[in-house]
């Protein structure tokens, strides 16, 4: 029988890798922490195509594909979803900081209790008939999006023993071009799960690990309502060469 | 500005990201439908039941545009309605089944010989980018690389109307991924 993997094996090579970080924006695919990630990125590095067409354009979503209810996850059932309500907001731009506009922004999340509505995740804590945790919606003029959801717990997972993930919501955002594409995590500041897990410190730069923490807004916040978190995007790629170029 | 980070998909997006006919990109017995369906593996060679696999492709007759429409929503009940039948959006999502297996029916592409490709994963931490070419012809890509890598990136023809295209995450016969930085 193998020793059961603990965090601290974990910990000891986080903190290794993050000795060796660098300054990357994005994870390594392969990150030996995050165990799944050892069968499932390519050995071969990445190839610079000559020429690009269709990735520097993308796909364009409309009215049709989102109903005005879809950004509020706690109005999606009859009852009122237990937990925190919260309300998420900021930009979508792309690294000139010019806004995405009219893009679609998706999100997906555990509920209250650190649950997902899916069959494979048998962690015992309630689910909520109240709350399913999808939500999407369309970037305004300014590159705006806005979700009312509650804040997801904290939940376990089989990594390595005791491995538990930081309350997160999940975000798939798109861009102008197919190139930009993100789908990413967004956490919530001051997690004491932080330092543990090996998915957010799977990007080793510290400047970089912290743009994926909200930041809480008390001007956004609501009287006898809700608390305000704000999180802007930046989507990466393609280079400015090849959109200037269309190389 | 510097870029936010990418993380995994998870194993949960399953509720979340894939609609109903995702991968149609037009109704069956469309005038030149085509079918392309394959595996997504791991570097084991084990099938990957939870990747989810996003195309984007010029129509017919070569427009890039795009349409929206991909995920018709039903505003009476919140469900997803399905594309109109008409519209073609040039987007499709499709999540490998419970054997890693997935279908696209769409049209070939004008123009550009290919259909982007954008593979998600749990135990990914950044999707990956490769290209569906349904020919192995002239193409400046597919022209800078050796032959066994090129094959990778071209479907290869079942019968009429059905092509085969496996996505290799490592090892040997591993896709091409590429750097669109």
């Amino acid at each position: 029988m193998p020793e059961p993997l603990s965090q601290e094996t974990i910990s000891r090579e986080i903190a290794e890798l993050a000795a060796r970080s660098d300054g990357a924006d994005h994870p390594a695919r392969d990150y030996p922490p995050y165990r799944s990630s050892g069968l499932r990125h390519p050995h071969r590095p990445l190839v610079a195509p000559p020429e690009a067409y269709a990735e520097l354009r993308g796909p364009v979503f409309g009215a049709s594909d989102v109903t005005p209810l879809d950004a509020d996850l706690t109005r999606q059932h009859a009852g009122e979803p237990l937990g925190e309500r919260i309300t998420v907001t900021g930009r979508v731009t792309d690294r000139d900081g010019r806004p995405v506009r009219g893009q679609l922004v998706e999100v997906w999340q555990a509920n209250a209790s650190g649950r997902y509505p899916h069959q494979r995740d048998q962690h015992p804590a309630p689910l909520d008939p109240n709350f399913t945790g999808t939500g999407r919606c369309l970037t305004d003029a300014d590159g705006r999006y806005a979700f009312t959801t509650i804040k997801p717990g904290a939940y376990p997972w089989k990594n390595h023993v005791n491995a538990w993930r930081p309350a997160h919501i999940h975000f798939s955002v798109f861009g102008t071009a197919f190139a930009q594409r993100l789908v990413t995590q967004m956490y919530f500041p001051g997690d004491p799960l932080f330092p543990y897990d090996p998915i957010l410190q799977s990007v080793t730069d510290d400047k970089a690990r912290e743009r994926l923490v909200a930041a809480y807004d008390h001007e956004l916040s609501q009287p006898e309502w809700s608390l305000g978190y704000r999180w802007d995007i930046v989507l990466d790629g393609p280079s400015a060469t090849w959109m200037e170029e269309g190389r | 500005m510097r870029p936010t980070p990418s993380q995994t998909v998870g194993p949960f997006y399953g509720y979340a990201l894939p609609f109903r006919g995702g991968g149609d990109l037009v109704p069956s017995g469309h005038p030149g439908a085509i079918s392309v369906h394959g595996y997504v593996y791991d570097g084991a060679g084990d099938p990957i039941p939870d990747a989810l696999l996003e195309f984007w492709q010029a129509d017919a007759a070569g427009n890039l545009d795009g349409k929206p429409g991909s995920m018709r929503r039903d505003e009476v009940d919140g469900s997803f309605a399905g594309r109109d039948g008409v519209t073609f959006t040039g987007f499709a999502r499709v999540a490998t089944d419970l054997d890693g297996h997935w279908t696209l029916r769409t049209v070939r592409p004008g123009g550009a010989p290919y259909i982007a490709v954008c593979v998600f994963a749990r135990g990914l931490l950044h999707h990956l980018y490769t290209r569906l070419y349904l020919d192995d012809g002239d193409d400046a890509l597919l022209a800078s690389l050796p032959a066994d890598r090129r094959a990778t990136l071209v479907a290869a023809p079942e019968r009429d109307g059905v092509y085969r295209f496996d996505i290799r995450l490592q090892g040997e016969g591993e896709t091409v991924f590429l750097d669109l930085g």
